[in-house]
């Protein structure tokens, strides 16, 4: 065990990101991309906190940390209300089939 | 003993996000996320981020969980597994995350970071992040609400019901 140190808390949060990758590369949900999404913002929050509290020991990071917050509230916000339009004109939110602007 | 509760609380992390990642329903996925966030707000405590928990707290497990939670449910068959939460490309998918995780992981131990934690570990955060917020920050402060007002008109906007889609 022993002592936590900032490469702990760096592991936890590329293993985050890893799955939130594999989550936005794989699903056909549109909502569950967009779960992937919220994961990839929470690790690198994570990084932020983390070499705040390690670094310098100023607060930067956690405003920064605090302002990605914000952000993925909007982004939350605005992809499920575009989500419950596409269902409403499709019928389904599957990734893959909503090809239009190929055709 | 705190180390302990280091490694309890990032199981917790690691095992939601891996529900999300490989659960066949939706609703799963979606309880796995708040699992994943419940973490993150202990690993900011663990941090002495008290004002950050709080905030995860509030606005993700609060807020954006519910909002996916109704999206969920508003949105097709939950019920068919096999149509809400299909995959493609699993197979090759993992070995490419796998490879990403690597990378990151081992070029993080290639940089000499700090290893222990600031003295100001224990202290409040709150009145220093308020200072900075009206202080050094004021114009990304005021950005930002601004972008707040935009997403509020953006999503009436676009979720309300349209004359021609009323079926």
């Amino acid at each position: 065990m022993g002592v936590i140190t900032i490469y702990h808390f760096l592991t936890v949060a590329a293993i985050l990101f890893a799955l939130g990758i594999f989550v936005v590369s794989t699903r056909r949900n549109v909502i569950a991309i967009l779960m992937g999404i919220e994961l990839i913002l929470n690790a690198a929050n994570i990084n932020f906190v983390a070499f705040s509290r390690y670094g310098t020991g100023k607060i930067d990071g956690e405003i920064f940390a605090i302002f990605v917050i914000i952000l993925a509230a909007a982004e939350a916000v605005v992809g499920m209300s575009i989500v419950l339009m596409l269902f409403r004109r499709y019928s389904h939110i599957d990734a893959t089939n909503l090809d239009e602007l190929k055709q | 003993m705190i180390d302990v509760l280091f490694y309890f609380i990032a199981a917790v992390t690691v095992m939601g996000a891996l529900f999300v990642a490989f659960s066949g329903n939706i609703v799963h996925s979606a309880f796995g996320l708040m699992a994943s966030m419940l973490g993150v707000a202990g690993l900011y405590g663990y941090m002495s981020a008290d004002f950050l928990m709080i905030s995860q707290l509030v606005i993700y497990v609060g807020g954006i969980i519910i909002l996916v939670l109704f999206a969920v449910m508003f949105t097709g068959d939950i019920r068919n597994i096999n149509e809400s939460n299909k995959s493609i490309n699993l197979l090759w998918s993992i070995p490419f995350i796998s490879a990403i995780l690597g990378m990151i992981i081992a070029a993080e131990s290639k940089v000499g970071f700090t290893t222990s934690m600031t003295s100001l570990h224990n202290s409040p955060t709150t009145e220093k992040i308020g200072n900075a917020l009206l202080g050094k920050y004021i114009l990304p402060f005021e950005i930002i609400s601004l972008l707040l007002f935009a997403v509020l008109l953006g999503a009436v906007y676009v979720a309300r019901k349209h004359k021609e889609d009323v079926r």
